[in-house]
C-alpha cells in the first residue's frame, strides 16, 4: 500500500497537507497523532470510504482515487474494518453482522455461514452470542462483534479505527491482544489508528506519526516511543506545551 | 440557487445509480419483502382511515351543494371519481409522506451519522443496492395497492353516509357511480400512485443518506424529507393530471 502526496480538505479546512507513506503486505502499523488530526480521514482515504483532492492511494496494484464506487467495492471486499463505535447494524442479529458478506455473496451454503460465523466469533472470545442484537451487547464487546465481522471473510488488510477509544482499561487490553492475535494468526496487514500510547505499544511494529496533516516521523514502535523529537515526545508522553506547568504565569 | 441545483444534481445521480442496480445486481429479496411488509401493511391502518374520512366528508359535502339544485343522486359520481383520480392517490401518498418517508429518512440518516453507511461500503456492499432498492420497489409496489384501498374504503363510506345517513336512493347513486366513472379514472389514480411510492422512497432516501451531524441532522433530514416528499406531491399532482388527461383523451 503506497499513499503519495495525499490532500484533503473540507470546505476552507485543510486536513491532508501532502501525506505520503509505504506500508508492505503483513506489517502491523499504527498511525498516531493528536485527535481531531485527520488520522480517522486518513484511514477512511486508505479504503476508498473518502477520496483524496489531489494526490494517490494505490492498494493492490490500483490507484483507487481513480476508481468509481463499484470497482471499489471490489477492492474493499479485500478489506476488513473496525469502525471506532463497531458500526454494527441495529436491526440484525450478532450472525446477521457478522455473516453478513457471506450471505450476500451468495458462495456458501447457510450451514457453511453459520460455521464460519461461529469460527470468528469463537476468535474474538464470544461464542454462543449469534442470536443477540447489538443493543444487547456492551461496548467491548461490540468491537468485538465487529472485529468478528471484518475477519470471517478472510481479508488481506485491516483497518482499526481508534479501537480502544471509549473502553476501560481491561476492555482496552482485551481489543489489543484480539488485534495481535488477528494479526499473528490469520497473517493479515493490520493498520491501526489511534491516540492511546498503550494501545499503539501493544498492537504496531511501525508506527507512523501524523502531525498537521503530513507524517512527521516515523520508525519501529521503539524508535518513536523513545525519541527525543519535542512534538514526537510531548506526544507520547501526553505533554501539552500550551499547559506545562513552567509555562503558566 | 446554486445548492438547490446541487443538491438535484445529487439526486438525479442517486436515481441513476437506483437504474444500473436495478439491471445489474441481483434483488435482495428478504429486505425487499421486509420492506414491503413495512411499507405495505404497516400503512393500512392509517391509509383506510385516512380514506374512509375523505369519502364521509366528500359525499356530505357535495350532497349540501347538490341538494340545492336537486342533484342528490350525483353525489355519488362526484365521489367515486374525485376519489380514483385525485383525492386517493393525493392524500394516500401524503399519509405515506408521513409515515414511510419519514421513518426511512430517519433510518437512513442515523445509519449514516453512525457510520453504518460506510460500514456497509467497507463490506463490499453499494448502498443504493441493499438500502435504496429495496424500499424503492416496495414502495413501487405498496402505494397503488394501498391507494386502491383507500379509494375502495372511502367509496364504500360514502355510500354508507348518502345512502343511510342522507338518505339518497341507493340504485341511483350506484348507478350515476358507475355511469360517470370511467375505467380510465381508476388507471390515472392508480398512474398517480406509483409514481408517487417511487418519489416518496427516492426523496426519502436521499435525505437520509445526505444527512450529516449528528441527532440535530436526523432530524433535519427528516423534516426535509417529508416536506420535499409532500411539495413533491402536490405540485407533480397537477402536471401528471394534465397530461394523463392529454394522453387518455385521445
Amino acid at each position: 500500500m503506497e499513499v503519495a502526496d495525499v490532500h484533503k480538505r473540507f470546505g476552507p479546512q485543510p486536513v491532508l497537507r501532502g501525506t505520503s507513506f509505504l506500508i508492505q503486505a503483513g506489517e502491523a502499523v499504527v498511525i498516531i497523532g493528536r485527535s481531531g488530526g485527520g488520522k480517522s480521514i486518513l484511514l477512511k482515504h486508505l479504503v476508498g470510504l473518502l477520496l483524496p483532492d489531489s494526490g494517490q492511494v494505490r492498494v493492490f496494484e490500483q490507484d483507487l482515487a481513480t476508481m468509481g464506487e463499484r470497482e471499489l467495492l471490489k477492492v474493499r471486499r479485500r478489506f476488513g474494518m473496525l469502525f471506532q463505535m463497531a458500526a454494527l447494524f441495529d436491526s440484525l442479529t450478532v450472525y446477521e453482522n457478522v455473516g453478513f458478506v457471506l450471505r450476500r455473496e451468495r458462495k456458501h451454503t447457510e450451514g457453511e455461514i453459520r460455521r464460519l460465523v461461529a469460527e470468528a466469533l469463537e476468535m474474538v472470545d464470544l461464542p454462543g452470542i449469534e442470536h443477540k442484537m447489538p443493543s444487547e451487547l456492551s461496548g467491548g464487546m461490540r468491537k468485538r462483534v465487529g472485529l468478528a465481522r471484518a475477519i470471517v471473510y478472510r481479508p488481506e488488510i485491516i483497518l482499526y479505527d481508534e479501537p480502544t477509544t471509549g473502553l476501560d482499561p481491561i476492555a482496552a487490553s482485551v481489543i489489543d491482544a484480539l488485534i495481535r492475535r488477528v494479526w499473528r494468526h490469520l497473517h493479515v496487514t493490520s493498520i491501526a489508528v489511534t491516540h492511546d500510547m498503550k494501545s499503539a505499544r501493544a498492537i504496531s511494529d511501525r508506527v507512523l506519526m501524523l502531525h498537521e496533516g503530513c507524517i512527521y516521523a516515523q520508525g519501529s514502535t521503539a524508535e518513536l516511543l523513545e525519541s527525543t523529537d519535542p512534538i514526537i515526545s510531548d506526544f507520547v508522553n501526553g505533554v501539552d506545551n500550551e499547559l506545562a506547568p513552567d509555562k503558566t504565569p | 440557487m446554486s445548492r438547490a441545483l446541487a443538491e438535484l444534481g445529487e439526486f438525479t445521480r442517486l436515481v441513476g445509480e437506483a437504474i444500473v442496480s436495478l439491471r445489474r445486481q441481483r434483488p435482495t429479496w428478504s429486505e425487499w419483502i421486509h420492506q414491503l411488509y413495512l411499507i405495505g401493511v404497516k400503512s393500512q391502518s392509517v391509509v383506510i382511515t385516512t380514506g374512509a374520512a375523505t369519502g364521509m366528508v366528500l359525499c356530505a359535502q357535495t350532497f349540501i351543494q347538490f341538494h340545492k339544485v336537486k342533484m342528490d343522486t350525483a353525489t355519488g359520481a362526484v365521489v367515486s371519481v374525485g376519489m380514483c383520480s385525485e383525492l386517493g392517490p393525493t392524500l394516500a401518498a401524503l399519509m405515506l409522506t408521513a409515515r414511510v418517508g419519514a421513518s426511512m429518512a430517519a433510518e437512513l440518516g442515523t445509519m449514516k451519522v453512525t457510520e453504518q453507511v460506510d460500514a456497509l461500503r467497507t463490506l463490499a456492499t453499494h448502498p443504493v443496492d441493499y438500502l435504496v432498492v429495496p424500499r424503492f420497489l416496495a414502495s413501487l409496489l405498496a402505494a397503488p395497492l394501498l391507494t386502491a384501498e383507500a379509494v375502495l374504503v372511502g367509496i364504500l363510506a360514502s355510500w354508507l353516509v348518502g345512502v343511510h345517513l342522507l338518505g339518497i336512493d341507493s340504485a341511483y347513486y350506484l348507478a350515476n357511480m358507475n355511469k360517470h366513472t370511467d375505467p380510465q379514472d381508476v388507471i390515472v389514480g392508480l398512474i398517480k400512485a406509483t409514481y408517487f411510492g417511487g418519489m416518496i422512497a427516492m426523496i426519502s432516501c436521499f435525505k437520509g443518506l445526505n444527512c450529516v451531524g449528528g441527532a440535530e441532522g436526523v432530524g433535519r433530514a427528516t423534516t426535509e424529507a417529508v416536506v420535499a416528499c409532500s411539495i413533491t406531491v402536490l405540485v407533480s399532482n397537477f402536471f401528471l393530471t394534465l397530461l394523463l388527461n392529454a394522453i387518455f383523451s385521445h
